[in-house]
């Protein structure tokens, strides 16, 4: 991973690149009072997605992963730092790139019911995208939406229904349907299974697996659930309170866990046989602190058994300590366990 | 934050809303319309228009009139009524009391009547008594007020003639106006009452307390009742100070109470400028006043608002 | 979107109206008033605004009084003229003002609320403000203020009752757009790269609009009753017009021996505002069953 963009060259080019990318949400304050807290909820991440890749993104709740999807698709605005989209800056638009910039980017949701006005058909719903950028209309339109339903595997006959007469799995199909409709090449899927029921998540991930190659798509995979991200991603990102605490790829992640929150979300995984859990295992302590605020020294300290003096002190960098693989901790951990 | 500081803020937003009322009023009447011609007859000549002008102080640049007016009202001197020749304050204080009194009792009715058969109606939805009680609240909530009136004063003082037609003097006087009154507030509160007691009665606890055994009673009191408070003093007080406010300008009118509502249509009639800003002024006053009383009642009642 | 018919369907509109009676008769006389109201002339042959002295003051019958006549169902009033038909007539006027202000109001109160709604910050709080010292006001003094100032007839009234009509559905809109503005519907649309203007129309206001029917019924009978009041104290419609709440001002005088004339008015508005809460009632709670009576 480069740490400054080199707009020059092509084939190496990332699709998606963020450079010191913060967002802070002010609370407290009102008309006349400035906010005098911030959570930190974005904190100075640096990340590159090249072409035809799939990130995973994963952390707990409240690590900020959301927010970086939202990010990267100018859904929210930033504090600070650049988001470059193909090496341009995305906030430097014209209302056209723009323009360009939302047929380019989707976004899959965790409910895409709830993202639905649920007044309208299906058809109507898939076919909005179309709409909008003027790419179909009438007959055309409505072929268009029956393709896009065929490619996701439901019947075309679903256009003229209403979503709340389909089921969960459905509902999700065709969320992703209308995030492919307008042939994106980068698409941010925010914990797209994790409000499916097992059976029907495998369905939902073949699906996304292949329409990566079908569509040439670029995945940011955000979730919690680090065994699902393993199956779908080519690379892995994990957050902590806001920060990258440690990236690169999949199976050199998971076999080499260079920094112990990673160790301890992977073995949050539950191990079927009761005999080989091993308690002593966990290292961490306590709850995940307030994002507000956050004191100087490194996120993870009031958790982390390892923690010495200068982890409280200061913040770690993020380094390569393989090849390929960063991490930002001060202690040489390494946990080469099977997993 | 404490309950001080809450009360520092109601009563900064009031002297705003006090300000930004008695500036529109002030607008409407020296903008819009024109006091000098109102006040002369239609052959006047020139210098008089313009010597009035001058006496009533309207050839100052707007924005010292309006400065003039608010720092008079500030001391409470709202000039000289110009239909009664005195001091328009002692206009307003003299006709307010009677139409308190008269809200009072109104709203005092509508309490005695209302909340024991929004009860009642709760105990038993659907039944001949709800549908009673719903009916006739809808029908008090329909009905012009002044219509109410005529109708009770048909029947009862010119049919029956147990009561008098107009007037103030006897308790008999208030009577009347008072019942006619009382139907809009009643209405209001037995519908929210009824509303909020339903959804009391089917609430958890009052079904762990009626499984433990605890009395019916018991429950209605110590534990319904208070939770309905905050919408029924909600409802009330805002009835209340519509009332004041003018609402009860109306009934006034129809039994010849001379009272605030009573003045404020006579000052119309007779195009009395000053009167008029000093009434507005007055029931701004009043209204922001009792809101704030509500709530900070709130707060008793309801625990879970502690400010 | 071809319009093939959709199999698995709630039913309908008009069947649920159907089920709930009360809702549905009301609404049914509500027609009927309107439809009275509009082919006045249809329905009564005097005059609303001049009558026969020679007939003043008839109590209500059923005999004609002069050959090839109608009679005075309702009687007459103090000029003679026929009470049925100013009350025909009055309706126009009655219910013109309160359509009037309560179309203009809810078309200022909502696309205002929708604005502060959806923009939210300066635009919002300045809006906010403007609501709340508008609405801690007394709204019937201000009214009376511009009448004053104005002069009285119909339409100082119509303008004089706008100037507060607005903050009601002002309140609403925006609590709706509220409600809606951070869901994840809204944040779809920025996603495909919908502009604010699909969205707030296609979209948001579409699903807000039932409780906004709502409110619409119910002010309109609240302006019924504003209407009513002020011309009953002689601030409002001015005669010889008719208005229902005029009949009853002028009427009141002649009350011990003429009840007709004060009598019937009375019922007019009672009925009609008692129809639209109705109406309004049933709208509620049929779309929005968490709402709490105001």
């Amino acid at each position: 991973m480069n740490n400054t963009p080199e707009k020059g060259t092509t084939a190496m080019e990332p699709l998606v690149s963020l450079r010191n990318l913060k967002k802070y949400f002010p609370i407290g304050g009102g008309l006349l009072k400035k906010a005098k807290s911030n959570v930190h909820a974005v904190d100075d991440v640096n990340l590159d997605i090249r072409e035809r890749e799939t990130l995973g993104l994963v952390g707990e709740s409240g690590c900020g992963k959301t927010t970086i999807g939202r990010l990267a698709l100018k859904l929210l605005p930033k504090t600070e730092g650049e988001i470059y989209f193909r090496g341009q800056d995305i906030y430097k638009y014209n209302p056209d790139q723009e323009k360009k910039f939302r047929q380019q980017a989707q976004l899959i949701f965790q409910d895409s019911f709830s993202s639905f006005d649920s007044r309208n058909r299906i058809g109507d719903i898939i076919g909005e995208p179309l709409i909008v950028h003027n790419i179909a209309q009438g007959s055309e339109l409505e072929d268009r939406v029956a393709e896009l339903l065929k490619t996701v595997g439901l019947k075309t006959d679903l256009m003229y229904e209403y979503p709340h007469t389909l089921a969960a799995g459905q509902k999700q199909c065709v969320g992703i349907a209308r995030s492919i409709a307008l042939r994106p090449s980068f698409i941010v899927a925010d914990e797209p299974i994790s409000a499916l029921d097992v059976s029907v998540r495998a369905m939902v991930l073949n699906l996304m697996k292949s329409l990566q190659t079908s569509q040439d798509l670029t995945y940011m995979f955000i979730s919690h659930d680090i065994r699902v991200v393993r199956w779908l991603s080519s690379h892995l990102a994990v957050m902590y309170l806001g920060k990258l605490v440690e990236y690169g790829e999949t199976e050199e992640v998971f076999n080499n866990r260079l920094h112990p929150y990673t160790e301890a979300l992977l073995n949050a995984v539950p191990i079927e046989d009761p005999r080989d859990r091993d308690i002593e295992k966990s290292i961490l302590l306590g709850e995940v602190p307030s994002p507000v605020d956050p004191p100087p020294g490194c996120r993870f300290a009031p958790r982390c058994k390892l923690a010495k003096e200068r982890c409280r002190q200061e913040n770690p960098v993020l380094e390569e300590r393989r090849p390929g693989h960063l991490v930002a901790c001060f202690e040489n951990y390494h946990g080469d366990s099977e997993i | 934050m404490g309950m001080g500081k809450y009360i520092l803020q109601r009563l900064a937003f009031t002297v705003v809303v006090i300000l930004g009322v008695s500036i529109m009023i002030f607008l409407i009447t020296h903008v819009i319309g024109d006091p000098v011609a109102v006040m002369l007859p239609l052959q006047a000549s020139e210098e008089q228009r313009v010597a009035l002008t001058a006496q009533l102080g309207l050839d100052k640049p707007i924005l010292e009139q309006l400065g003039i007016f608010l720092s008079d009202a500030a001391r409470l001197d709202f000039g000289i009524s110009w239909w009664q020749r005195v001091p328009c304050i002692n206009v307003v204080m003299e006709k307010m009391p009677a139409t308190l009194l008269l809200v009072t009792l109104a709203c005092l009715i509508a309490v005695v009547v209302a909340i024991p058969l929004g009860i009642a109606a709760a105990y038993k939805p659907g039944s001949l008594i709800d549908r009673l009680l719903t009916g006739g609240s809808l029908l008090g909530i329909s009905l012009p007020p002044f219509w109410i009136g005529l109708m009770l004063m048909l029947v009862f003082a010119v049919g029956l003639g147990w009561l008098p037609t107009s007037g103030i003097g006897s308790w008999r006087h208030v009577v009347l106006p008072a019942v006619t009154l009382a139907f809009n507030p009643a209405g209001h509160l037995a519908q929210i009452v009824r509303f909020e007691m339903i959804q009391q009665l089917a609430s958890n606890y009052v079904l762990t307390a009626r499984s433990k055994g605890v009395k019916e009673i018991v429950i209605l009191f110590r534990h319904a009742l208070k939770n309905i408070m905050t919408s029924a003093i909600t409802m009330l007080g805002s009835d209340y100070a519509k009332l004041v406010g003018g609402l009860c300008a109306t009934v006034e009118v129809v039994f010849g109470w001379p009272g605030f509502g009573h003045l404020v249509t006579d000052t119309i009639h007779n195009l009395d400028f000053p009167l008029l800003q000093t009434e507005v002024f007055f029931v701004a006053v009043f209204v922001c006043l009792l809101n704030l009383l509500i709530d900070i009642l709130y707060a008793f009642f309801d625990p879970r608002i502690r400010y | 979107m071809a319009n093939k018919p959709d199999r698995k369907k709630r039913y309908s509109l008009m069947v649920r109206f159907r089920h709930n009676k009360v809702a549905f008769v009301s609404l049914i006389i509500l027609i009927l008033i309107f439809i009275v109201t509009i082919f006045a002339p249809v329905f009564t042959s005097y005059s609303p605004t001049s009558g026969t002295l020679s007939q003043r003051l008839q109590a209500p019958s059923f005999t004609a009084p002069s050959e090839g006549a109608s009679p005075h169902y309702l009687g007459t009033d103090q000029q003679g003229r026929d009470v049925l038909s100013r009350l025909i007539y009055g309706a126009r006027v009655s219910l013109k003002v309160g359509f009037v202000v309560a179309i203009v109001g809810a078309l200022i109160g909502i696309t205002v609320g929708m604005l502060a709604g959806y923009f939210g910050g300066w635009t919002d709080m300045i809006i906010m403000r403007l609501v709340d010292i508008q609405a801690s006001s007394p709204t019937l003094l201000i009214a009376l203020t511009f009448v004053m100032v104005l002069g009285p007839g119909e339409r100082n009234l119509i303008i004089a009752l706008l100037i507060n009509s607005w903050t009601l559905f002002c309140r609403m809109a925006r609590s709706q757009v509220l409600i809606i503005r951070g869901s994840a519907m809204v944040e779809s649309g920025h996603a495909i790269g919908a502009g604010n203007k699909r969205i707030v129309f296609r979209h948001i206001m579409p699903n807000i609009i039932s409780p906004l029917i709502t409110t619409f019924v119910m002010e309109l009978a609240h302006f019924i009753n504003a209407e009513a009041n002020l011309s009953f104290l002689g601030f409002g419609v001015q005669p010889p017009t008719s208005s229902w709440g005029l009949m009853i001002g002028e009427g009141r005088q002649y009350i011990t021996n003429a009840w007709w004339i004060v009598l019937f008015p009375g019922i007019m508005i009672g009925i009609t505002v008692l129809c639209l809460n109705l109406v309004g009632n049933w709208v509620r709670e049929e779309f929005d069953p968490l709402a709490v009576k105001r």
